[in-house]
């Protein structure tokens, strides 16, 4: 009897032990990718890298400052599509919950959701580049933000599920009518879960390359009209990394270091905001 | 002569296939609290919130019979103006949780884009709190969140935004059941107070609340108004069986 006690004791420390070694095991890759980066990237990252345009191969310094310029410029293009559109369709899909056109609109978020972005990239060339005869920024930052519409329609369908039916109620018997208690009530009380998911998806497109090869194409010079072809981090790590050259490898790893702290940034703020600006009910 | 407020005639109300309400007559006075009371499934939620057209939210129903406010028929009129006329305290305390204690006793008017100068919103929330007995407890805080209140001082609150919009009358569905006996104490204290000024449709299912706070009582049974009259007689010589059956404790 006292063995068999014994026995499942050691069992268990032993499945205790072995769930804290895979958590580890499983951290590690993330860890590695992070030190790595961050040991091959951070030596490259001064006034210099920030500001200033790349020059060509042979030349020495230079910068990666139009691929900060364009991931910006791609982020806002692909939210001004697609925050309306997403919130839009989370709003409806949450106040609607049954119907056949809420299935089919569920339905093609989980597609969407799931297409691989290189489809997205060429779907973007297809219906705009090709017809404009140019690569562009618009291109670019639409493929993105079709890339962004699941995640901002699921985030914000989830958040207005989670807000008590009481709410709606409230405003409605005070004679409120019903687009200004969506407007006024029940959006500003789901904003931080909104917002979380905005961010979300913006860290979800930022390092994002795929879509842009067909699209924005990249641009080693300096560039605001978004009719034409734009640079951005991504785009300019491939384009380096791809390179022979040891100063460009070099500058590969500084974007990168870029990248990754961007969007860790974003994750963070994201994270920041769920818990601060939570709604108690 | 006392001056009828609500009239309901010969209502009925549907879901789906099952009658819920079954040729309701009932009328309530001006400054008297009139009680619906009975057991769960009797219908006098629905009915209340028939009054002011809360059930048109849930797809499915129909009602036939009419209900008149002020001898308007309420069937006629716009919904959102309807229920600015009506205020409505729910079971469970609803605060607006995005906006303070002084907005949300003015969110009737914020809400529905109805401007007037601070002075004025300022009176009106003071004159609110106080109606609403909330006044002393909340005046230092008043551009906290109103979240942050307990149970009783919410649903307070929630009489406060309701009273600020000076409602014919003041449906209040259940508002203590989920509310402490301390809470439930005061809440019915201040329907009394409150009946110097205002009508009142009260649902409950606790008798004791009926007879402590109404002046008249229906009592509903399976949809149907099995007695309607004085709360006083009602409770002393109930006229008909069920009736006393459910005074008595016999069901419900």
């Amino acid at each position: 009897m006292k063995s068999d006690i014994r026995g499942r004791i050691i069992k268990d420390r032993i499945f205790k032990s072995l769930v804290t070694l895979l958590v580890f095991v499983s951290l590690l890759p993330l860890l590695l990718i992070l030190y790595y980066i961050t040991k091959n990237g951070i030596s490259v990252i001064n006034w210099e890298f920030l500001t200033q345009l790349p020059r060509p191969i042979g030349e020495a310094g230079g910068g990666v400052f139009n691929a900060i310029v364009g991931s910006i410029m791609l982020i806002i293009i692909s939210s001004v599509f697609s925050i309306p559109f997403g919130i839009t369709a989370g709003i409806y899909l949450s106040e609607k919950k049954e119907g056949k056109l809420c299935n089919i609109v569920r339905l093609c978020v989980v597609v969407l959701q799931g297409t691989p972005s290189i489809v997205i990239g060429i779907i973007a060339y297809i219906w705009i580049v090709a017809p404009i005869q140019s690569f562009s920024a618009f291109s670019g930052g639409i493929a993105l933000g079709i890339m962004m519409l699941p995640v901002i329609i699921k985030t914000t369908e989830e958040t207005l599920k989670l807000i008590p039916y009481q709410l709606k109620e409230a405003s409605l018997a005070l004679g409120v009518p019903y687009y200004k208690t969506i407007l006024k009530v029940i959006l500003p009380a789901g904003l931080s879960g909104i917002l979380t998911g905005i961010l979300l998806s913006v860290a979800r497109i930022t390092g994002e390359t795929a879509p842009l090869l067909f699209t924005a194409f990249g641009n080693q010079f300096m560039n605001y009209n978004i009719l034409k072809p734009i640079d951005s981090l991504p785009y300019r790590i491939f384009y380096y990394a791809m390179s022979p050259y040891p100063e460009w490898h070099a500058f590969a790893w500084g974007a990168s270091f870029i990248l990754v702290v961007v969007v860790l940034g974003f994750n963070l703020i994201a994270r920041g905001i769920a818990i601060k600006w939570k709604v108690q009910f | 002569m006392e001056s009828t407020i609500l009239r309901i005639e010969d209502f009925s109300a549907y879901f789906g296939e099952n009658q819920i309400l079954k040729d309701i007559n009932l009328s309530t006075s001006k400054n008297l609290v009139t009680t619906l009371m009975g057991p769960s499934g009797c219908g006098k939620t629905t009915l209340i919130r028939c009054v002011n057209r809360m059930h048109e939210l849930i797809p499915g129903t129909k009602v036939s019979g009419k209900i008149y406010l002020q001898n308007k028929d309420i069937y006629e009129m716009e919904p959102i103006i309807l229920r600015r006329q009506i205020g409505m305290v729910f079971q469970k305390p609803n605060p607006f949780p995005t906006m303070s204690i002084y907005d949300n006793v003015i969110a009737g008017y914020k809400l529905n884009g109805i401007r007037l100068g601070k002075d004025e919103f300022d009176k009106i929330v003071e004159r609110s709190l106080k109606n609403a007995a909330l006044w002393d407890e909340v005046k230092n805080s008043l551009y906290r969140k109103g979240t942050f209140l307990s149970g009783g001082q919410q649903q307070r609150l929630c009489i406060a935004r309701a009273l600020a919009m000076n409602p014919e009358i003041l449906l209040l569905d259940e508002p203590t059941s989920a509310l402490d006996p301390k809470s439930t104490t005061q809440i019915e204290e201040l329907i009394v107070e409150l009946k110097k000024t205002t009508t009142m449709l009260l649902v409950t299912h606790n008798i004791a609340q009926a007879a402590r706070v109404s002046d008249y009582t229906a009592f509903l049974y399976l949809g149907e108004l099995v007695e309607f009259g004085l709360t006083e007689k009602m409770f002393t010589v109930p006229k008909d069986k069920r009736t006393e059956e459910y005074l008595t404790g016999k069901f419900g």
